[in-house]
């Protein structure tokens, strides 16, 4: 993999090559030419598989790193394309041209993290969330807790008791507390 | 000579997709699920219908998303085991070994010997089970009701076994990083033998009333077909991969755990239909069976099953990134698990082959099928949500 790195380094502005094992890869791309790597990789390389899409939430560095993860079933090699974008301006150029399945993973990108992929078809559809508006939630902010706490407790009609208390009371109601 | 049909009352194709005007009230829509006994659990095809040709098709997931991997980065390493179990129903075991060996990889942690074998029994125990439950459903889309009763019955045979060897019937926690919680209880081999022949006389019998029936065939025969072209294209890997003549196993290309010392090979077909499916994951069944034995026989009978892990609770993994993948019975199933060196994941993505599937493979296969084939069709492609909608 790392003869591949070499091999791109001068066609692509790739950097950061990391070998995690033996068939494992993962190599940096500004994403301007992300596109056209992961195009090239498809029809010259024989990275023939998008295993999956997806993104991490780098919050303290202000970016979103999206990451195009592809396999080679001649060589059974794997390669992770890692693209920072910045979370200010979290748009990408649309891969659903080259997998079918993309379209879905841009559409699921875009419901959890805000990711824009303008022309992905269904991109504004939503994925799997109906009535959401809060922040996408896969970000780092968002708090899962304090939305569980506001939106299902505390509510009309819903009683919050002490375990222990309550248990005081159902089952030794007259002998106070110990 | 046969004169082509008229499909003049059919919607126009542009770009290979109808042209439906729903006002033109030529068209109905369908909720095909969730509540139905034809879908593969908690997801809906929207389907419009001319007639009972199904000419549109959307699936809708969402029913039961927890939000499993945004819940797994507010928790610890090892609290994670719990959550990791759910993300599949019917083959937990899968879930609990890709994200024990990512953390292994990323932790530098090798486990002995003994336990590669017990995972790898695990594992395939999983795979048999799971089938079991794909079989009654793939039957009772097409009206074998009863295969389903006898399938379920012999799945609980395999639960029985779960539960002795790991405690729990369907999620068993069982896999951890370093190795098993357990070995195997006293008298297991033959116990598990015992249900082996069990599921093998089974299996002989569903052979003689379904693969060998004629409305099971006249239905299945020719229908649902995956052209080769698409395997890439649309990222289709497992049975419904191999069903085509494409040998892909990861067990095989890959090895992991001891499949590069057992023998078995991959089982594949040619006609890509409904048929050729079901016969592709019966010849696995009986593979399953095989490999079951195969590793009863060879495995280590003593030796340690677990290494010593650091005090879970302040468990800290080191900073890095992996990917790793097993075969489910679906296909590729596979963990990508990012540690900044904190307490908790920083980032959990999982590939689940339900995810193509069920979206992309399921809208496009779904056109042109008469709506009383659509639940079969749809148990043919052997799809999960929870592993849509992490």
């Amino acid at each position: 993999m790392k003869q591949l790195f070499e091999r791109l380094r001068p066609l692509f502005a790739v950097t950061d090559f990391k070998q995690q094992r033996a068939d494992l890869a993962f190599m940096h791309i500004p994403k301007d030419y992300a596109e056209m790597l992961i195009r090239h990789l498809r029809d010259h390389e024989g990275f023939s598989h998008l295993v999956f899409f997806t993104a991490v939430d780098y919050i303290e560095d202000g970016i979103f790193r999206l990451i195009y993860m592809l396999h080679n079933y001649e060589t059974k090699d794997t390669l992770g394309v890692h693209v920072d974008l910045s979370r200010t301006e979290a748009v990408m150029t649309s891969i659903h041209p080259l997998w079918e399945q993309a379209a879905l993973y841009q559409r699921e990108l875009k419901e959890m993290f805000g990711i824009d992929f303008p022309g992905s078809p269904g991109v504004d559809e939503g994925f799997m969330l109906e009535g959401w508006d809060e922040i996408p939630p896969m970000r780092r902010e968002f708090d899962t807790r304090a939305y569980s706490e506001k939106t299902f407790f505390p509510r009309e009609g819903r009683k919050k008791t002490d375990p222990r208390a309550h248990m005081q009371e159902q089952l030794y109601p007259n002998e106070g507390e110990k | 000579m046969m004169s082509a049909p008229d499909r003049s009352k059919y919607p126009e194709l542009v770009d290979g997709k109808p042209v439906v005007d729903l006002d033109s009230e030529k068209y109905v829509k369908l909720w095909h699920g969730p509540q139905h006994p034809g879908i593969t659990g908690n997801m809906s095809l929207e389907l419009t219908l001319c007639g009972d040709e199904v000419v549109e098709c959307k699936t809708h997931v969402g029913y039961l998303h927890r939000g499993f991997e945004k819940l797994m980065e507010r928790r610890t390493w090892i609290q994670n085991f719990p959550v990791v179990c759910r993300i599949a129903v019917p083959e937990p075991a899968f879930n609990e070994y890709l994200y024990a060996a990512g953390l292994e990889e990323l932790a530098g942690i090798e486990p002995p010997e003994r336990a590669q074998w017990i995972r790898t029994l695990n594992l395939e125990m999983m795979r048999l089970a799971s089938f079991l439950m794909w079989l009654g459903g793939q039957a009772g889309a097409f009206g074998n009701g009863t295969i389903g009763q006898w399938t379920v019955t012999h799945r609980d045979y395999m639960l029985d076994l779960f539960e002795e060897m790991t405690g729990g019937r369907i999620y068993h926690m069982y896999m951890l990083p370093g190795g098993v919680r357990s070995g195997l209880p006293d008298g297991f081999e033959e116990r598990l033998e015992a249900v082996l022949k069990r599921v093998e006389k089974l299996l002989g019998e569903i052979e003689l009333v379904l693969l060998h029936n004629a409305v099971f065939k006249v239905r299945t025969v020719g229908l649902g077909i995956i052209d080769k072209e698409m395997i890439d294209r649309y990222g289709i890997t497992g049975p419904n991969q191999r069903a085509c003549g494409i040998a892909r196993d990861v067990r095989k290309d890959d090895p992991y755990l001891v499949y590069d010392q057992l023998d078995f090979e991959v089982v594949t077909g040619t006609a890509s239909d409904v048929y050729e499916r079901t016969l592709v994951r019966y010849g696995e069944m009986y593979q399953c069976i095989d490999l079951i034995r195969q590793i009863l026989e060879r495995m280590p009978q003593d030796g340690p099953f677990h290494e010593p892990l650091p005090n879970v609770l302040h468990w800290k993994i080191p900073p890095g990134e992996t990917y790793v993948k097993a075969e489910c019975t679906r296909g590729e199933k596979g963990y990508y698990i990012v540690s900044d060196g904190s307490l908790y994941p920083r980032r959990i993505c999982i590939r689940g082959p339900s995810y193509t599937h069920a979206f992309p493979v399921m809208e496009k296969m779904a056109i042109g099928t008469d709506i009383a084939d659509i639940a079969g069709l749809m148990v043919s492609l052997h799809t999960y949500p929870p592993e849509i909608e992490r």
